[in-house]
C-alpha cells in the first residue's frame, strides 16, 4: 500500500505541475483530470475508498467535464498559448514559489507527528453516519447554498418574455 | 528441475494464476462478444427493416466481421495535419477502455468475476463519467465544426443523464444495504429488483442507453446533421476503436442492468447454468437496445434535455423517497 501511495502522490505532483506550466488550456485541464485521479488513488491507499470514488465521480467525472465544456465553447486558439508563454516569465515564479516553500517547511515539521495513515478503512456507512450526525447542520447549510445557486442559474438562464 | 517447478507453484501462486486466467477469459469474451454483436446488429436491423443485411461472406454472412476487421487493419490510419495530436490519440483509447474497465466489477457467476469491490456500483458510475472524455476530446481535437458540435452535445447529454443515473440505482442500494454488486445479486434471490424498483429500472435503462450513445440518444453522432459527429476526422484503427467501444458500452450497460435489476446469474436449474443465464439475460437487453435503434426516431436536442431534467430526474428522486419511506416503515435496516 505504501508503494501505491508514493507512486500515486508522485503522479499527482507531476500532473499538477503540468497544469501550472501547461500552455494549451485543454492539455492543462487533462493534466488536472490525471491529478484528480491520482488523488483518488491516494485516498484508496489511505483506506478511504468512498472518498476516493466520490473524487472520481464528482471532480473528474462531472466538474472537470464542465470545465472542458467551457474551454471547448471558448475556442481558444494560438493567441492564448502565446499569452500563456508571456505570463510564465521567470519573474512570475518567485512569489508563489516562496509561499509554497513556507507551506512545505511547516508541513514537514507538523506532518510526521500526525501521520497515521491507513489505520482503518472508512466505508460509505461511516461517512454517512458522520455527515448526518455531528455535521448535519453544515450539510443543510450547503444544500441551501446549492439551492440559492440553482435559483440564480435559473434566473440568469431564463428567457425574457417578448412582447 | 521438475521439483523446483512444482515447488514454485505454491497455493498462493496457483490462486493468483487462476484469478488471472479468469480475468483474461472475461476480457476476451467481452471484447470478442462486442465485436460479434456488430454483425448480429446488422443482420437484425436488416430483418426488422425488411431487407437482408450482410449475407454474402460465408454462410448467412457470418464472416462479414472478419472481412471488416481485415479491411480496418489494412486501411491507412490517417491523422489529419490540423488536429491536436496528443488528444486526438488519447480519445479512442479512452473510448474503448473506460467502459471496458467498468466490467471488472460485474459478478458473472458465483465464482467468476474480476474484482469484488465494496464500492462496485460507484466504480461503474465513475468509469461511465470518465467515458465522456473520449467524445469530448475527439470533438475538440479534430478541429472541425461537426466534430466540435458532436463533442459539445455529448458533454451536455452525459452530464444530464449521469445525474439521475446515479440517483436511480440508489433505491437498489438502499434495499440491499450495500454498494457491492455481488451482495446486490444475492439480495435478489426471492424477487428481482425490476419489480419493486420498476421506476429505477426504467430511468436507469434510459440513462444507460444515453451513456452508451446509442440510438435514440446518439445525437453526438447524428449522421443526418453532423456528418459522423465526433468521429468525422477518424479513420482506420482509431475509428475502429470508437466503433468497438460503442458495442462494449452496449454489453457493459446491459450487464449492469442485468446485475442490478434482473438477478444477475440467478435462475432456475442447476448451478452450472449460472453463466448461461447471465449471458442469456445480457443478450436479451442487447437485442432490446438494437430493437430500440430500429424502432425509435431520434428526439430533438431540447426534447432530450427536457426528458432528462424534467421527467427522469424527478421520477428518480420520487423513487428514492418512496424506497426510503418503505424501509423506514418496515423498519428493516439492512
Amino acid at each position: 500500500m505504501e508503494i501505491a501511495f508514493y507512486t500515486a502522490a508522485a503522479v499527482a505532483v507531476i500532473a499538477t505541475l503540468g497544469v501550472v506550466i501547461g500552455k494549451n488550456p485543454v492539455h492543462a485541464l487533462l493534466c488536472l483530470v490525471v491529478s484528480l485521479l491520482a488523488v483518488a488513488m491516494v485516498f484508496f491507499s489511505l483506506g478511504a475508498p468512498f472518498a476516493g470514488i466520490l473524487e472520481m465521480i464528482v471532480y473528474a467525472g462531472a466538474i472537470m467535464v464542465l470545465f472542458v465544456f467551457v474551454v471547448m465553447m471558448l475556442n481558444l486558439g494560438e493567441e492564448t498559448v502565446a499569452q500563456e508563454k508571456q505570463w510564465l516569465k521567470p519573474g512570475a515564479w518567485a512569489m508563489p514559489a516562496l509561499l509554497s516553500a513556507v507551506l512545505l517547511v511547516q508541513w514537514l515539521l507538523v506532518l510526521p507527528e500526525s501521520a497515521a495513515a491507513g489505520a482503518q478503512t472508512v466505508d460509505a456507512r461511516q461517512v454517512g453516519i458522520t455527515l448526518y450526525g455531528p455535521y448535519v447542520l453544515i450539510v443543510e447549510l450547503v444544500s441551501m447554498l446549492l439551492l440559492a445557486a440553482m435559483v440564480t442559474a435559473w434566473h440568469i438562464g431564463r428567457r425574457e418574455p417578448t412582447e | 528441475m521438475w521439483n523446483a517447478v512444482v515447488a514454485w507453484f505454491t497455493p498462493e501462486v496457483v490462486t493468483v494464476l487462476i484469478a488471472m486466467i479468469k480475468t483474461v477469459v472475461i476480457l476476451l469474451t467481452v471484447v470478442i462478444g462486442s465485436a460479434i454483436i456488430i454483425f448480429i446488429e446488422r443482420r437484425l436491423l436488416g430483418l426488422w427493416q425488411g431487407r437482408y443485411g450482410p449475407n454474402r461472406v460465408g454462410p448467412q454472412g457470418i464472416f462479414q466481421l472478419a472481412a471488416d476487421m481485415v479491411k480496418m487493419f489494412f486501411k491507412e490510419d490517417w491523422t489529419p495535419p490540423f488536429v491536436d495530436k496528443l488528444t486526438f490519440w488519447i480519445a479512442p483509447m479512452v473510448a474503448m477502455s473506460a467502459l471496458l474497465l467498468a466490467f471488472v466489477v460485474i459478478p458473472v457467476t458465483p465464482s467468476w468475476g474480476v474484482i469484488d469491490m465494496n464500492i462496485g456500483i460507484l466504480f461503474f458510475l465513475a468509469m461511465a463519467g470518465l467515458g465522456v472524455y473520449a467524445v469530448m476530446l475527439a470533438g475538440w481535437s479534430s478541429n472541425s465544426k461537426y466534430a466540435l458540435l458532436g463533442g459539445v452535445r455529448s458533454a451536455a447529454q452525459t452530464v444530464t443523464y449521469e445525474v439521475f443515473m446515479g440517483i436511480s440505482v440508489m433505491g437498489v442500494v438502499a434495499l440491499t444495504g450495500s454498494f457491492n454488486l455481488r451482495d446486490i445479486v444475492l439480495a435478489q434471490q426471492d424477487t428481482w429488483y425490476v419489480i419493486p424498483q420498476f421506476l429505477g429500472f426504467l430511468t436507469f435503462a434510459i440513462a444507460g442507453v444515453a451513456v452508451a450513445h446509442r440510438a435514440p440518444f446518439d445525437l453526438p453522432e447524428a449522421e443526418q446533421e453532423l456528418a459522423a459527429g465526433y468521429q468525422t476526422e477518424y479513420s482506420g484503427l482509431k475509428w475502429g476503436m470508437f466503433y468497438v467501444g460503442e458495442y462494449i458500452g452496449v454489453v457493459v450497460v446491459s450487464a449492469i442492468i442485468v446485475t442490478l435489476f434482473c438477478g444477475g446469474w440467478l435462475g432456475p436449474g442447476p448451478e452450472w447454468l449460472a453463466p448461461l443465464w447471465f449471458v442469456a439475460k445480457v443478450m436479451l437487453f442487447v437485442v432490446l437496445m438494437i430493437l430500440m435503434r430500429a424502432a425509435m426516431p431520434r428526439p430533438r436536442y431540447d426534447q432530450l434535455m427536457d426528458l432528462g431534467w424534467k421527467v427522469c430526474l424527478p421520477l428518480t428522486v420520487l423513487n428514492l423517497l418512496a424506497t426510503g419511506a418503505y424501509i423506514l416503515y418496515t423498519g428493516s435496516t439492512p
